[in-house]
């Protein structure tokens, strides 16, 4: 922390705080942002450290700001030139001095290491004209790779914590309430219940002290919404959670947060520290009398604990087992007192709403579904990365505009929202707007915000066994629908991978799924037939092919796939038969080989190894 | 590193939490012990047993259900291979079923030598990587079963 920044004691002082921050930026300074979060997995901190030496060496007054996710991770790691807005992917530390020379000196794109649109063929140099960026949206992830997630005076200098001050300052708890009823938020956690009324029956409950949660267990495979945002900013989930503590008075609160990602945990300690140390946070916040203070839960690798009560369980230092509800947690929750527990990007929502006002909010989306929703796409399409889009967006736009498509001339198959509690949609349902009821009423649910592509080299049987495989590994087991009702259809769905299903198991498996969402006690277990019971409606032709004709339509299950080396294309260069572990193919130097289909273990290591493309499977 | 030793070392992590925390200590606690040790020996369990008067019955039913805690000491080199969506649909499984057959972890999950344990685990939350595994605190993407021989193979060399 800069030592000339005080304490702020009150509104005001912070509205000053705000103004000298603005004062004290130089626009034309160069300033280069570059993902620190996810994209170190590519090499980003290579790349950063690169650029450091470059300036340094040429002594440029350059500000390098490490930032959180951008979000378009399929061109990682990614970096901004501002003032010019230039956006480069896929960069590496040997493309630094042109970088300095070409951008940073001369404000010149680098044209070799621009975004290529695929449709026109045409290079982009600026972020805001990407394809992928101009079809967003963004209110929650709007700080996301613009600031550095550890400094909390950029956060203040882009109206950070304006929005407690004006709480705190000008409104009651109440009309805080109604604000926030007016946006018509939900919850983004899954389930879309309305948040001001959770906040209201939360406020009415009697019991002290009362809790405020952030649910930051972000559990769904394929779903990285929330770990962007508390790593990229983590002080806008902290600003929500302070003003929903205000509008229910709570004055104690937890994030629970996964222990498997560890940036988040270390920016948002880093972030509560900062906040407390300005008086953001604490005793007296802004000298309104209001005290609100915040521990880090840490899961330990429970899918069962986004469950609320599972999760009340947990902090606890109990087995994160659920229980039936009611009492619901806004009546007795952690350690029987009345708490709220919310979702990272719902509280996300809150400062600017605040700000802006909740007839701003509900300007953005559908009659029913409010502003915006954070996807995380991945799988089989070009963009894989992290999207904020309008409610009522159809899912074709967000595939196929936002996402690029599917990638090597593949055709699209399916696309699956909400994780192992959602659904599978096919072609015709693509026009469909990606709201809650829209998404409910195919048998989906909009979840948590993962949004996987398949191609047609995906199988959907394949894709259902993974998820009932998935709930089996999760289930809690306290409840016997879940326990042993998705065992079954687990044997079943590995039974029809294999070739041994039968038409009876088709009928056996909707009755199972049928009763498990009926019966199961918590969320986890009502949800988890869906994956089924969607891809037994859209996809039920590729049920039949396993069991009628012992084929797999996607070419991924095991039992029912063989590989053959192509005599045409095959060079005999040998690579195939070293990188085969049961020996199972043979061939001279220079002739063609071939796969012994008895000793063949279906592992594809000859498919991966192969140079030429001359390994078919069939 | 001898279990007993390690046991009492670790008074320094038990005067973190006050003994009145009770149970509601008991997984910040387990976490730091599984940090320093690496694993959960049952002398320290002991310790944690007394310090917060929790009973050890209790204890190991908080162990059992949560995937992060290990009663056992881990490889010197523990793998973690994604098994996300993603990761899924883009060939995941063969990697894994790729890894265990070339380390030969039939049922267990740590090698004979000590060098590697694999766990599997759901979502690294890097999907642009998929198939992606990491060791240690690296991560390593878009892998194929060729590539992922490959890359063991440069730990034991």
């Amino acid at each position: 922390m800069r030592k000339d920044i005080q304490k702020i004691g009150n509104p005001k002082n912070l509205r000053d705080l705000r103004e000298r921050l603005k004062r004290e930026r130089d626009g034309d300074k160069v300033r280069i942002r570059i993902c620190m979060t996810g994209c170190r997995a590519h090499g980003a901190e290579e790349v950063m450290n690169a650029l450091k030496q470059e300036v340094t060496k040429r002594q440029l007054g350059v500000e390098i700001v490490p930032t959180g996710c951008h979000g378009f991770c399929a061109q990682a790691p990614v970096l901004v030139v501002d003032p010019y807005g230039i956006f480069y992917g896929g960069v590496s530390p040997e493309d630094v001095p042109e970088i300095v020379t070409e951008t940073v000196q001369q404000g010149k794109p680098v044209e070799r290491l621009l975004y290529t649109d695929p449709a026109s063929g045409k290079t982009v140099a600026r972020a805001a004209d990407v394809p992928f960026y101009k079809n967003q949206r963004k209110i929650v992830l709007r700080n996301c790779g613009e600031i550095d997630p550890t400094d909390i005076l950029q956060y203040i200098e882009r109206d950070g914590y304006a929005a407690l001050a004006k709480a705190l300052g000008d409104m009651d708890p109440e009309g805080v309430i109604e604000e926030i009823g007016t946006a018509g938020l939900r919850g983004r956690g899954g389930a879309g219940f309305p948040t001001a009324r959770k906040w209201s029956f939360t406020r009415a409950a009697t019991g002290a002290p009362k809790y405020m949660i952030c649910n930051a267990d972000e559990g769904d495979p394929g779903a990285f919404m929330d770990r962007a945002v508390l790593e990229g900013d983590p002080h806008t989930a902290i600003e929500g959670m302070i003003i929903a503590a205000y509008a229910i008075g709570a004055s104690e609160g937890y994030v629970y947060v996964r222990a498997e990602y560890p940036i988040a945990v270390q920016h948002l300690k880093r972030a509560l520290q900062d906040a407390e140390q300005l008086g953001l946070l604490g005793e007296n916040i802004l000298g309104s009398g209001f005290r609100f203070h915040v521990k880090i839960k840490k899961g330990s690798g429970a899918f069962v604990c986004g469950e609320e009560t599972a999760l009340i369980a947990s902090i606890e230092g109990k087995r994160g087992m659920p229980r039936p509800r009611p009492p619901f947690p806004a009546h007795s929750g952690v350690w029987g007192k009345p708490t709220s527990i919310n979702n990272v990007e719902t509280l996300s929502n809150i400062p600017p709403i605040i700000l802006n006002g909740g007839e701003w909010y509900s300007s953005v989306g559908t009659e029913k579904s409010k502003g915006t929703k954070v996807f995380a796409l991945a799988g089989k399409v070009n963009n894989t990365g992290l999207v904020e889009v309008p409610m009522g967006i159809t899912l074709k736009e967000v595939v196929f505009d936002v996402g690029g498509g599917i990638p090597d001339q593949r055709e699209f198959k399916a696309v699956q929202t909400g994780g192992p509690s959602g659904g599978c949609l096919p072609e015709d349902l693509l026009d469909l707007p990606v709201d809650y009821e829209s998404l409910a009423k195919v048998g989906a649910i909009m979840g948590s915000g993962g949004m996987i592509v398949a191609d047609d080299r995906t199988c959907m049987v394949d894709v259902a066994r993974f998820f009932m495989e998935f709930i089996q590994d999760e289930s809690c087991g306290k409840c016997v629908p879940c326990r042993i009702g998705t065992k079954r259809m687990l044997e079943i769905l590995d039974d029809i991978c294999e070739g041994r299903g039968t038409l009876e198991d088709l009928k056996i498996l909707k009755e199972l799924a049928e009763s498990i969402k009926d019966t199961a006690l918590c969320g986890l277990g009502q949800t988890a037939p869906n994956p089924v019971l969607t891809t037994l409606k859209y996809f039920k032709d590729e049920y039949l092919a396993h069991i009628e004709d012992k084929r797999c339509p996607g070419k991924v299950c095991k039992a029912l796939i063989q590989y053959r080396i192509l005599p045409e294309t095959c060079t005999g260069c040998g690579a195939c038969l070293k990188a085969c572990p049961t020996q199972a193919i043979s061939g001279e130097k220079k002739q063609v080989h071939v796969i012994d289909q008895a000793k063949c273990i279906k592992c594809g290591m000859c498919y991966s190894t192969c140079r030429f493309d001359a390994i078919e499977v069939k | 590193m001898n279990s007993l030793k390690a046991a009492s070392d670790i008074s320094f992590l038990l005067e973190r939490y006050e003994s009145q925390e009770g149970q509601a200590a008991l997984m910040g606690l387990l976490q730091d012990i599984q940090e320093e040790l690496g694993y959960l020996p049952v002398e320290a369990l002991e310790e944690v047993s007394k310090h917060l008067r929790v009973p050890l019955s209790h204890i190991h039913g908080v162990i059992s259900f949560y995937s992060q805690f290990s009663l056992t000491p881990r490889g010197k080199n523990v793998i973690k291979m994604c098994m996300g969506t993603a990761c899924h649909i883009r060939g995941g499984k063969m990697v894994l079923d790729e890894i265990r057959s070339y380390l030969n972890l039939d049922g267990s999950d740590t090698t004979e030598d000590g060098l590697f344990s694999l766990e599997v685990v759901r979502c690294l939350g890097t999907c642009f990587l998929a198939p992606v595994m990491m060791i240690g605190d690296k991560y390593y993407g878009k892998l194929t079963a060729a590539k992922v021989r490959k890359i063991l193979k440069s730990y034991q060399d």
